[in-house]
């Protein structure tokens, strides 16, 4: 079967800086993919290359099948492949509905599309605030909405940037929960966390970054079995 | 003054605000979105109010009613609309992330274009429109009469507001469009083309601007000084409302009608004053209007002269060039000599403006407001004093620099866009001043007889004159740059809280610079106006603004000579081509456009940018 995302050779610069040497890696349909690593290793980086936020250039930067090199941001989005940023970007003036309505696409062949309703059952405490303004949300309510907007879009794949930075523990595992929601829904998510413990308790594959390139790549519970292995790459 | 009276001002007053909100509301709109203040709305407004004389009276002809009067005023609106798409469409999308100065130029170019055309399309004369069938009879309000038509207006005003309030929160269009006013780049992620939605919004600008123009037809001929006298007003209502806030401009509009309804009972000669008054007390208490917010873009939208290595062979080649414009007298007919010196005026105007923008990052668009009161300062010297030229010229300086402290203390709390709207709004409120205190400005007709004493008459002699005063100056500002007050604007113009944090006081600095940069386009103004021996209140306008701002575009912003090559090319050309064609005005524009589009460094720049990346 073709990955449903196929990255291969991916390098991005800020200005003179190169920060991505050539990253290579895979997103199987229906699949968790963590990228892990330390501060400052390019997970976020890698995350806004794929989607044109930032340029890149790729040997292979393929999306079902579409090459998504060079296409504009909207155009990728369009195709099916969302994006939830690390700082959330709620649209603070609107309202959780409104902000929803930014996100929402047509439906996609085969799938029931999302709609706020069902928002609402997988994240009950949106359900609660529904003209509540962005600005009057914290910061995990803000992360819950940021990928239920990402979600109206209907995507076969989303990129998940940090998701459980700066939200409170009580939060966390809800937000597990959420991943795996997604994941049983047939979402493919590619996360970026620096959180490995988190990582573990949903990835199915782990994706190891340090300065800008792959250091390990394989099965999540293997990682997590190797102890050497996570000290050569993480510290821990 | 009785209860009759103050109602008639006060629905004057409604009527011109609700005229106003509807032309300003398209303008925020634009903003919030593009974050571009589009110089051209006033000319869209323009385009409406020709559009509509011209039309509503064809359409009246063929069936007569109030019906085909108010389809007329929207077709002419929608006709505006898609000129907006147009607009969007050829040059707006190209600069989205241009440096805010050079939206501001591009965009007036659009002015200039507009104003040749208009002329060309709709002919010289002024058009009045025709009166609203229907509301041709005035009504009787406690006993005075009172035109009909401005009730209508009075009532457009709100239902406008309630239209875009409408659109803005119960239509996908209107969330997209609120969305992407914070955060564009999240839009395009969540799979909106930007493209369209930007191309929409300038629609319903574009819609607005017309509209606003071609309701004016009935009250106000169209004229081609409508362009620019809206887009003060306008510039006025969006700041003080906030930029980008619709309900912000109603306010700001309900406010500024009012007063200018009443401030002419105060201030008969110039109601501006007051709303000056206003935008100063506004902005002191709230910086970013009634419901505005601090604009997050900065740093990287300033664009300045940069850092480099001295030439070494820098003193000797000025001097070489002195010695060669001192020799100029020995070969230059007096006509040559006349461009000469004002070439030499026009490169102490544009190197003061330098200082501003270039070193302190403070994008002025009423650098006329200095160059202005310095000639009337010369020239009212000796007018009223019958002073000589010796003490005309530093009266000049010493009033241009008095305006820039006045002007620069407001200002300073200022910055981007803010400051570059209200740099024009100083700039107009002169202007008015000067144009409307007859009786000691002389009015449009302005102040002649300013001439130096008999000896300095020949041009030749006026000519080494100006050389030499305008070297000593240059060479006071290149010091002011190079020493650490240079420095230290230069550090508050790339990050203002970095040069705070290491204990500058930017405000004063910016302060100083206004000053500086006062007296010295104060001292270009004062040599002009003993240069042409007259003063008119167009040395104030917008357009004498924007000449600085091309020169310094044209030199080139990065390079500190950039102005004075600036200043030499576009004043040779426009003396010899504009002679030659009706489309001045056109070509400048086309020019300013391009410059900004393709050559962004300007003249020295490019060859400075040529020299560093060969090196």
């Amino acid at each position: 079967m073709n990955p449903l995302l196929d990255v291969s050779g991916l390098k991005a610069s800020y200005g003179r800086a190169q920060v991505l040497f050539g990253l290579s890696f895979q997103l199987e349909p229906g699949e968790v993919t963590a990228l892990i690593g330390r501060n400052g290793a390019g997970k976020t980086t890698t995350l806004k290359a794929i989607v044109s936020l930032i340029p890149a250039q790729a040997d292979r930067l393929v999306f079902k099948g579409h090459p998504i090199s060079g296409l504009s941001t909207y155009r990728i989005a369009r195709l099916g492949l969302g994006y939830v940023p690390e700082d959330r970007r709620i649209f603070t003036d609107l309202t959780v509905e409104e902000n929803l309505e930014v996100g929402r696409q047509g439906a996609r062949p085969g799938r029931s599309p999302w709609t706020p309703e069902r928002l609402f059952r997988l994240f009950p405490n949106l359900a609660t605030m529904k003209r509540r303004r962005g600005n009057e949300m914290s910061g995990g309510e803000q992360q819950m909405l940021s990928i239920a907007r990402t979600l109206m879009g209907n995507p076969d794949a989303i990129l998940l940037d940090e998701p459980s930075e700066g939200i409170a523990p009580v939060l966390v595992q809800a937000m597990a929960e959420a991943v795996r929601a997604m994941k049983s829904e047939g979402v493919a998510i590619l996360l970026s966390e620096q959180n490995w413990a988190f990582a573990a308790a949903v990835a199915d594959k782990a994706c190891v970054i340090e300065r800008g390139e792959m250091r390990y790549q394989g099965p999540m519970a293997d990682f997590m079995n190797d102890e050497a292995l996570r000290r050569q790459t993480l510290g821990v | 003054m009785d209860l009759s009276f103050i109602l008639i001002q006060a629905l004057n007053g409604l009527a011109s605000a609700s005229s106003l909100f509807i032309t300003a509301c398209g303008l925020t709109l634009v903003f919030g979105v593009t974050r571009i203040v589009n110089f051209a709305h006033g000319s869209l407004y323009m385009v409406g109010a020709y559009t509509a004389a011209t039309l509503v009276p064809r359409l009246l002809e063929m069936s007569y009613g109030p019906a085909t009067f108010w389809a007329g005023i929207v077709l002419s609106a929608l006709v505006v609309g898609l000129i907006g798409i147009l607009l969007e469409i050829l040059l707006l999308r190209r600069i989205y992330r241009a440096p805010e100065l050079f939206q501001l130029l591009a965009t007036f170019g659009v002015v200039l274009v507009f104003q040749d055309l208009v002329v060309q399309i709709f002919g010289p004369q002024d058009i009045l429109g025709p009166r609203a069938p229907g509301l041709r009879q005035p009504i009787e309000i406690l006993g005075r009469r009172f035109p009909s038509y401005e009730l209508a207006l009075i009532i457009a005003g709100p239902i406008v507001l309630g239209a875009v309030w409408l659109l803005l929160r119960r239509t996908r269009f209107g969330i997209l469009v609120r969305a992407a006013t914070q955060d564009r780049d999240m839009v395009a992620a969540l799979g909106v083309n930007q493209a369209l939605l930007f191309t929409g919004t300038l629609f319903c600008g574009a819609f607005l601007a017309g509209l606003g123009g071609a309701l004016q037809i009935p009250r106000v001929a169209a004229n081609t000084g409508m362009d620019l006298s809206v887009i003060a007003e306008c510039f006025v209502v969006t700041v003080v409302g906030g930029m980008g806030s619709v309900p912000g401009a109603f306010l700001a509009a309900l406010i500024i009608g009012q007063l200018q309804a009443f401030g002419i009972l105060i201030f008969p000669k110039s109601t501006l004053v007051v709303v000056f008054l206003l935008m100063a007390l506004v902005l002191a208490i709230r910086p970013n209007g009634f419901f505005g917010r601090p604009e997050a873009t900065g740093g990287s939208h300033v664009v300045g002269i940069a850092s480099r290595a001295p030439v070494r062979s820098g003193p000797l080649l000025m001097i070489a060039v002195l010695v060669v414009l001192a020799a100029l007298p020995l070969i230059a007919d007096p006509y040559l000599l006349k461009v000469a010196t004002e070439i030499l005026i026009l490169a102490l105007f544009a190197f003061s403006l330098q200082l501003l923008i270039g070193v302190g990052g403070l994008v002025s668009f009423g650098h006329a407001a200095f160059f202005g009161l310095g000639a009337y300062g010369a020239a009212l010297a000796v007018k009223w004093l019958e002073a000589s030229m010796f003490v005309a010229v530093p009266s000049g300086l010493l009033l241009a620099g008095a305006g820039g402290a006045l002007i620069g203390a407001f200002l300073v709390r200022l910055s981007g866009i803010y400051l570059a709207m209200m740099t024009l709004a100083a700039a107009q409120i002169l202007y008015a001043v000067a144009f409307q205190w007859v009786d000691v400005t002389g009015g449009d007709n302005g102040i002649i007889g300013v001439w130096p004493p008999a000896w300095a008459g020949p041009r030749a002699i006026y000519y080494l004159l100006t050389l030499a005063v305008t070297a000593i100056a240059l060479f006071g500002l290149t010091r002011l740059i190079d020493a650490p007050f240079g420095y230290a604007l230069r550090a508050a113009r790339d990050s203002e809280p970095r040069a705070e944090s290491i204990g500058l006081a930017v405000r004063r600095h910016r302060w100083l610079a206004f000053v500086a940069a006062g007296a010295g386009a104060g001292l270009a103004g004062a040599l002009y106006a003993f240069s042409r021996g007259s003063v008119d209140p167009s040395l104030l306008g917008i357009p004498t603004s924007v000449d600085a701002l091309t020169m310094l575009l044209l030199g080139g912003i990065q390079a500190l000579t950039g102005p004075l090559a600036g200043a030499a090319v576009l004043h040779a050309l426009r003396d010899w081509i504009m002679p030659l064609t009706p489309f001045w005005r056109l070509l400048l524009g086309l020019s300013i456009i391009t410059m900004v589009l393709i050559f962004p460094r300007g003249l020295v720049g490019t060859v400075f940018h040529g020299r560093e990346e060969r090196a």
